[in-house]
């Protein structure tokens, strides 16, 4: 074992020697080192968060034809740095009737929600916090305590939009997470385990993308609306409820809600790459070749983690600000009449296929479930088609008849 | 005293103080709040006993669903949620008898048993309890008809609370 290929674990084997050294107990010694192991995971995580706040910004502004900051520091790479300066110097309100200890504790838990799942995201084969295994379900527990941050922080501010803004967002979480969980069960039976590094390991040869691309999809959306960021951004419709479950919040509280979900949806890009990319490995097999067998070495693996995770990030951005904001019918309709029963149909044509075509060679098994997965988008988009046409022609009082010819359709 | 039983006692005293809490305070919404507190701690023991599985689905079911589902409809009821007046009866004394006998008990049940005392055996390694778990739901020789019957009536529920939902068509 040494430094290179076993960081961690050299350092808390080290880290042991020294402190038993000094005559503490094997106990207290193991506490020790995890409360600094966890310390360093959590400090990571905020000082990359501080980053994502640089990178949204430039990144947003591409999209909006701008320069974005560009006036402190090399690329405006120090502006992040002024914000927080700006956030923590601003006046504390606390605004009048409000429920003080709800009302602080709201922001705290927003990022508590979001560093919990820290724990079981694995950087590298060697690097990680925990390796649970019920990993996923993990996840959506997570979700839940996100769900209570809001609501609280929405009903402690004392102000009709926060509470309006806190349905809005429950009503979203609550619902997108039945979506949510089928397509995390497609990873789940794909890997035979719901541990994060084993997913992992399963997809060393094979992406789940390739094998699922319909959950993955389903995944994405669900993740965006948990994040409740465009076009699922109802909780804080500024055009409507000015600014949602967080309109009462100032200085640093504020802060904690924006870098909460800034390094949310960075968090769920990583969970994207886990399930469907191959997270750290995933390279098709190179890795076992003599001359790539770098890619093995724990801090490559940390790389090539963070750039898959940067990449669902991007993505999850990109959709952000590409579209324009649902209405809240739309946004239930949307879930209960097409993702769930589309979630549903997927996860039951991979739990049997799965069964089906475990005896075939691996080619065959990869083609069976692609072409599965294209197969149900197929007629999927086929009978949207024939219902969306129903529904224009009924508005243009003609009967929903068969169309005979091309110039009839509408 | 091992870190194990310094957890449980920590984690004993918040659910116990918690619960206090839950009947004692007068807002409604910091009852069902303390609740959610309770529902945590419970979680925690679990975790403790290494039943890793049942402390997730304790957070994912009580808290995630019952207990958002207990405040958001605490919030639709009233304006103001405070309840003014006595909390307590004039014969409060018999249901607290009734629990301290239930809670003796309870007590000389629990020291009576043949493990009482004994630290928990650890769970050998290679053995994934969420496998024996998952295999055993739906194996005919132990538990798949209970399991079974147990989704036909959720199912039964599910399928009766979308037909009093939905509109009457005339």
């Amino acid at each position: 074992m040494n430094f290179l290929n076993d960081p961690i674990n050299f350092i808390s084997a080290w880290l042991r020697g020294l402190l038993t050294g000094w005559g503490l107990s094997n106990g207290l010694t193991t506490v020790i080192i995890y409360l600094i192991g966890i310390t360093i995971l959590i400090v990571f995580a905020m000082v990359l968060d501080i980053a994502l706040v640089w990178v949204e910004r430039k990144v947003v502004a591409r999209f909006q034809d701008r320069l974005g900051p560009n006036r402190i520091g090399p690329f405006g790479l120090i502006q992040p740095f002024a914000d927080i300066i700006k956030l923590i110097i601003k006046e504390d309100i606390t605004p009048s009737g409000a429920d003080k200890l709800l009302y602080n504790l709201g922001p705290v838990l927003a990022m508590a929600s979001v560093i919990i799942l820290w724990a079981i995201l694995p950087l590298s084969s060697k690097v990680f916090g925990v390796d649970l295994n019920i990993g996923l379900l993990y996840l959506v527990a997570a979700g839940a305590l996100g769900t209570l941050s809001i609501l609280v922080a929405g009903w402690a501010s004392n102000n009709k939009y926060a509470l309006l803004g806190a349905f809005r967002m429950v009503a979203n979480m609550i619902s997108y997470e039945i979506p949510m969980v089928v397509a995390l069960l497609i990873p789940t039976i794909l890997a035979d385990t719901m541990s994060v590094q084993g997913i992992t390991q399963a997809q060393s040869g094979m992406w789940f993308a390739i094998l699922s691309p319909l959950a993955l999809l389903i995944f994405l959306i669900s993740a965006i609306a948990e994040l409740g960021r465009s076009p699922f951004d109802l909780n804080e419709a500024e055009s409507e409820i000015v600014a949602g479950f967080h309109i009462e919040y100032s200085g640093m509280k504020f802060g904690l809600f924006y870098a909460g979900e800034l390094l949310h949806a960075f968090t769920f890009g990583g969970f994207m790459a886990v399930l469907f990319f191959g997270g750290y490995g995933g390279f098709f097999g190179l890795e076992k070749i003599g001359l790539f067998s770098w890619l093995n070495n724990p801090f490559i693996q940390v790389v090539v983690f963070l750039a898959k995770a940067m990449f669902g990030y991007w993505v999850i951005m990109w959709i952000k600000y590409s579209m324009p904001r649902i209405r809240i019918d739309h946004m239930l309709a949307f879930n209960w009449k097409f993702l769930t029963p589309l979630a549903l149909v997927v996860l039951v044509t991979t739990a049997i296929l799965s069964k089906v075509l475990a005896g075939l060679p691996t080619w065959g098994y990869v083609l069976g479930m692609f072409f599965s997965n294209l197969v149900i988008g197929f007629i999927t988009v086929e009978i949207m088609r024939g219902y969306g046409r129903k529904q224009r022609r009924t508005e243009m009082g003609l009967p929903p008849q068969k169309i005979q010819n091309k110039e009839q359709a509408v | 005293m091992t870190a194990d039983q310094t957890i449980f006692l920590l984690c004993a005293g918040l659910i116990l103080g918690s619960g206090l809490m839950v009947v004692t305070t007068r807002k409604l919404i910091h009852a069902s709040l303390w609740l959610v507190v309770v529902l945590f701690g419970v979680a925690i023991l679990y975790a403790i006993l290494q039943a890793g599985f049942l402390a997730v689905v304790q957070v994912v079911v009580y808290i995630g669903a019952i207990a958002i589902l207990f405040i958001f409809a605490v919030m639709l009821t009233r304006k103001e949620m405070l309840d003014k007046g006595t909390q307590t009866r004039s014969n409060w004394w018999i249901p607290a008898l009734f629990g301290l006998l239930i809670l003796i008990g309870l007590i000389f049940l629990i020291i009576g048993q043949p493990s009482f005392g004994r630290t928990a055996t650890e769970i050998p390694a290679g053995v994934d309890t969420l496998r024996n778990l998952g295999i055993a739901l739906v194996s005919p020789d132990a538990y798949v008809l209970p399991f079974e019957v147990a989704s036909i009536l959720l199912l039964a529920a599910l399928v009766g609370a979308v037909f009093i939902a939905s509109e009457k068509k005339e």
